[in-house]
């Protein structure tokens, strides 16, 4: 499955990286930064299906729970630590974005925006938690604690101190809309660079 | 598939990490599978404490076959079709490879209690005399559970070049305190026994049972789990009702006693020794120059666990697979959920087998 933030990621990333990818699931962001990045790394996962999966695609993966297992990591020891699509499952969103930029120089996360208009109609109108192809969770059965809009998103960085480098927020065409004044209304998907 | 033992003589003396030389030995071993041309199919399988080189297959007449064969042979996740398996018997053992039970050369006795302490990179030197005697450079994969995976380990660092993968199942890289009690314990219990001779019973025509079989207990109590105890055995009588008397009343009671005497029939007292003290001993990541030669390290890694085993726990797979990140090295690791305990590297589970079918496949051209 070819993803809009998997290429957005491999643009922004250097040639012979060291990378962390927090998440991994299968490994295709780790292999598609291989063959086009020649980068070295590890995934980090918990489920064990994933991790059978990354090991038959050559990833080196680490199967743990990335809320307790950042000790494995030194400080600065990788050029990109990256969350794709995995922030919302996190216990803890801002231990782990600090952990992220202790382990590496930048950190990129992706997430779904919660703010999309269509979600907010759902919410509005049917009185119920959204369900989505995105997010087909029923609220009491979701791993996905920590949903957010990119409002709050940004606004947790400005509080933490985290600083936002670069951002693309994309439309339902996967379009980048990252400079409207509606892009919390209208961008299904966001992905940003940390320092 | 029926397997034979063979046994090379090596008359070049090897010397030893204590010190002391062996002027000549005997390494006995099995292989499994063909070594292609290239010679690029080689997998040395390391045994752990009271393991032996027969690792797969039958020997005739045999009604059990080696002890990993649900791991190893066609098909299987070491699969003989592609792969040639090499297992041999460490030094200080007791199935063939020169140990306390054979005759010394310039006595005429055994060896008893004065073959040389062995450890480790004993051994993996002594494998290495085996891997030149069969023209193999490189090891695709050395393959070892417990004391087997940490000779896997000791590979990686003392022949950076030779090892393509290192595949290191419920190892520690080193002995806890309580891991040392435990064999302290076992080898009182062998030396305290007045059959035990000072070390020298063969030579009077004794065995230490009751000690060897004491040590068995409590080492086979460390390799299981209280789920798996609890699961087996529970607190199930022999009879259906307690007898107030110290006689075998519980199950386990029963189990035990018949895995300590099982064990003293195949195996040596002073081996058991050997092989407690060369566990104890092991601790490469303080070796001098481990920074060095780990820098060196060409070799990728599988680091397995298993989430019951109370002998060598997760945490200290995890102690390794921290160090080999340390260094950038390229690492898998898995931990199993198994209430197998430490012995469960040495059964079949779904995900565990799937991960080593996995990583072997994928790494098996190199």
């Amino acid at each position: 499955m070819a993803r809009k933030d998997f290429d957005l990621i491999t643009e922004w990333v250097e040639p012979d990286s060291r990378i962390l990818d927090l998440g991994c699931g299968d490994g295709s962001l780790l292999e598609l930064l291989n063959k086009k990045r020649n980068v070295s790394g590890y995934g980090v996962d918990t489920s064990i299906d994933k991790t059978i999966k990354s090991l038959d695609n050559k990833i080196n993966i680490i199967n743990a729970d990335i809320n307790d297992h950042m000790h494995y990591f030194k400080d600065k020891s990788f050029d990109y630590v990256i969350l794709a699509q995995s922030l919302q499952v996190v216990d803890n969103p801002i231990l782990l974005i600090k952990e992220m930029l202790r382990i590496g120089n930048e950190a990129i996360i992706s997430f779904p925006n919660m703010g999309y208009w269509r979600s907010r109609l759902y919410l509005f109108f049917k009185g119920e938690m959204p369900v989505t192809s995105e997010l087909p969770f029923s609220w009491h059965s979701t791993p996905n604690i920590h949903l957010c809009t990119i409002k709050d998103f940004k606004k947790m960085c400005f509080l933490n101190n985290f600083q936002i480098t670069e951002e693309v927020i994309n439309n339902v065409n996967g379009k980048n809309i990252s400079s409207s004044f509606l892009n919390n209304l209208i961008g299904t998907s966001a992905i940003f660079r940390i320092k | 598939m029926f397997v034979e033992e063979k046994k090379i003589h090596i008359s070049k003396p090897l010397k030893l990490n204590s010190g002391k030389v062996l002027s000549a030995y005997d390494l006995m071993y099995e292989t499994y599978g063909q070594l292609n041309d290239d010679k690029s199919n080689a997998v040395l399988v390391c045994h752990a404490l009271s393991g032996n080189h027969h690792v797969a297959g039958l020997h005739k007449g045999d009604e059990k076959p080696g002890w990993w064969d649900n791991m190893i042979g066609p098909g299987k996740p070491i699969n003989t079709d592609k792969l040639f398996v090499v297992c041999m018997n460490n030094l200080g053992g007791c199935h063939g490879s020169t140990g306390p039970t054979s005759i010394n050369e310039e006595t005429n006795n055994p060896y008893g209690f004065e073959f040389p302490i062995v450890t480790v990179q004993d051994w993996v030197n002594s494998q290495k005399v085996l891997m030149d005697e069969f023209g193999i450079d490189k090891w695709q994969f050395i393959i070892g559970g417990s004391l087997g995976g940490m000779q896997a380990l000791q590979w990686s660092l003392d022949y950076p070049d030779n090892v393509n993968n290192a595949i290191i199942i419920a190892a520690s890289p080193k002995l806890t305190a309580q891991n040392i009690a435990f064999n302290e314990v076992a080898r009182q219990a062998i030396t305290s026994d007045p059959e035990w001779c000072d070390g020298n019973y063969l030579k009077q025509g004794k065995i230490p049972k009751r000690g060897l079989a004491l040590a068995r207990m409590l080492g086979h109590i460390t390799y299981l789990s209280d789920e798996s105890m609890a699961k087996k055995f529970g607190r199930d009588l022999k009879q259906d009702k307690i007898n107030f008397n110290f006689d075998v009343e519980f199950q386990i009671e029963s189990y035990l006693r018949y895995q300590g005497e099982k064990f003293v029939t195949s195996f040596d007292a002073n081996t058991y020794l050997l092989m407690t003290k060369a566990l104890d001993y092991f601790d490469p990541f303080n070796e001098i120059d481990f920074v060095e030669r780990m820098s060196k390290s060409r070799s990728r890694f599988l680091v397995i666990s298993f989430t019951s085993d109370w002998r060598f726990p997760p945490k200290r797979s995890e102690e390794i697979v921290k160090t080999l990140i340390k260094f950038n090295k390229d690492v898998s690791y898995a931990c199993i959920k198994s209430d197998g305990g430490h012995d469960a590297f040495l059964m079949k589970n779904d995900n565990y087998f799937e991960i080593m079918r996995t990583y072997i496949e994928a790494n098996i051209n190199g």
